[in-house]
């Protein structure tokens, strides 16, 4: 039973992680219609500029603040230079440039930062709650990884469903050209929709390095989960993404604790492809006949 | 009496590929009156009025809204000059609530809530809807609400493109007078392209038939109504 409850408070946290990997893609997902498969190696450097952040100051929190910020001008710039000239193309010249754009960052990264991964602090102790005589899978560091993931979530919900900025940049995404033809920028929305969704990305980064250390390629898997979470979720619902990921986290956990994390891989593709045969909408489609 | 003219269109061209949609189409709307544009399926009545707005590069001609030239900038830019378009399927945003559709009208200018109140006392019925996804809302709903999202824009053009499709005929007629009665009250200069003809031109004060992209004929309403050989030829009525 003390195992049951370790690894589902592990999945949790792990989930947690997934979900907002999952929330950056859906969100590009639904402002540009693109999976963005560079969504992996941007966390990548945002998560490295952290570590050399933290490594010259001492100061994790200045790390931390550093690769948001830069994580927010990652994806504006990547969507001004590059997505803009692929938007409303073949969806087939989008998926090419983001891979480009990942080989292009990976292999970048591992010309400035070296090709070891590395290793990275974590927030707070990674030291498991005590519980009577024993230690639980589930640390400050975990409670941290949750309650930031879904606060910043909620605040996305907020600046979407309640803000003027969230209006314009909802229109610009499910009716670009009527949005045009009320004002809207809806260059500057899309532009903005890439910053929050990169925003959220180096979240994850941060919050993942601990477990996984920080390389050019350590952060590949992260990518998979949380494009499985997203599916899983209905790759066009917010509420989905974080859905998505808690419940792949969960599965993957106990997957991972009661047969090997050998499977745990192989597992997530399970996951996928029996969404995509059961539910190809996702668990939240309500719109699965948008795609024109 | 001669009003100012508001919307100058001279020799509008647009080609899609080697397609010549409209070809050099000139014409003028005046502030607080209706021009109808009146033409076959592909005669190009909405290419005309998506190159005006923006969404489509002329290849050659010049619109002008109070004088200054619109034809090249940005659509967004275009709204703020004063020009508002209600698209062909009306553009109602379905996943977004009624009240918000509004709001959106009026974002670019910063209007507050009395002037989405002001569309609620012109439009009664969407005040009861004002919460419900637009999706919900019936046609002739769905034109007043699209409308009064473009007046939101404040506009001092209005351009409408089929306004009276797929409604029944007694809410068709009601949008007619509504259109007629905006650009009486507000002195909007309105370009109505209509594939009903006659209901068009009963509140038009002039009209334009075009043909293949060109201009067929040009003049007052009553004029174009009672051409027994363009109504034949072009009209259907």
């Amino acid at each position: 039973m003390t195992r049951f409850i370790d690894l589902t408070l592990n999945g949790i946290s792990t989930g947690a992680v997934y979900a907002a990997v999952a929330l950056a893609l859906v969100m590009i997902w639904r402002a540009t219609r693109i999976v963005n498969f560079a969504q992996g190696a941007m966390l990548m450097i945002t998560t490295f500029i952290a570590s050399s952040v933290i490594g010259s100051t001492g100061s994790y929190w200045l790390g931390f603040a550093v690769a948001l910020a830069c994580g927010l001008v990652l994806g504006a710039v990547v969507e001004r230079v590059l997505i803009r000239r692929v938007e409303g193309g073949p969806p087939l010249n989008a998926v090419i440039v983001a891979l480009g754009l990942l080989i292009l960052l990976e292999a970048g990264a591992g010309m400035i930062w070296g090709n070891t991964p590395r290793s990275f602090p974590p927030a707070f102790s990674i030291r498991g709650y005590q519980v009577g005589g024993t230690h639980l899978l589930f640390a400050p560091n975990d409670t941290f990884t949750v309650l930031v993931v879904f606060a910043l979530a909620a605040g996305l919900g907020l600046l979407f469903l309640r803000t003027q900025l969230g209006l314009q940049m909802r229109a610009a995404a499910l009716a670009p050209e009527v949005a045009r033809l009320l004002g809207v920028r809806v260059g500057r929305m899309f532009t903005l929709g890439w910053a929050f969704a990169a925003l959220v990305g180096s979240l994850a980064g941060l919050l993942v390095a601990p477990s996984v250390f920080v390389g050019p390629n350590q952060f590949d898997p992260i990518l998979i989960f949380g494009f499985t979470a997203a599916v899983l979720g209905g790759l066009d619902s917010p509420v989905g993404a974080i859905v998505g990921g808690i419940v792949l986290g969960l599965v993957l956990s106990y997957v991972s604790g009661y047969e090997g994390a050998s499977l745990v891989t192989l597992a997530a593709l399970v996951v996928l492809i029996l969404v995509l045969m059961v539910r190809p909408g996702g668990l939240f489609s309500t719109t699965n006949e948008r795609r024109v | 009496m001669t009003a100012a003219v508001a919307l100058e269109v001279e020799g509008l061209t647009t080609d899609y590929g080697p397609v010549r949609a409209v070809d050099a189409v000139t014409l003028a709307v005046p502030e607080g009156s209706v021009t109808a544009v009146l033409g076959a399926n592909g005669a190009g009545k909405t290419t005309l009025l998506r190159t005006i707005s923006g969404l489509v590069r002329a290849s050659g001609g010049r619109a002008r809204l109070d004088g200054e030239d619109i034809l090249g900038m940005a659509v967004e830019d275009i709204v703020r000059c004063g020009l508002a378009h209600v698209p062909e399927g009306r553009g109602v945003i379905t996943e977004l609530t009624t009240e918000e559709n509004l709001r959106l009208g009026g974002l670019w200018r910063g209007a507050d809530a009395a002037a989405v109140d002001e569309m609620y006392t012109l439009f009664p019925p969407l005040r009861e809807r004002r919460t419900q996804l637009a999706g919900s809302l019936s046609g002739g709903e769905r034109q007043m609400l699209s409308i009064g999202r473009a007046l939101l824009c404040r506009p001092r053009v209005l351009l409408l493109d089929e306004p009276s499709l797929g409604l029944a005929p007694i809410v068709s007629a009601q949008i007619m007078q509504l259109i007629r009665g905006l650009a009486a009250e507000r002195g909007l200069a309105v370009l109505l392209v209509e594939q009903n003809a006659r209901s068009a031109l009963s509140i038009a004060d002039r009209g334009v038939v075009l043909n293949l992209g060109r201009v067929v004929a040009e003049d007052a309403a009553e004029v174009l109504a009672a051409d027994e050989g363009l109504r034949q030829a072009y009209l259907g009525f």
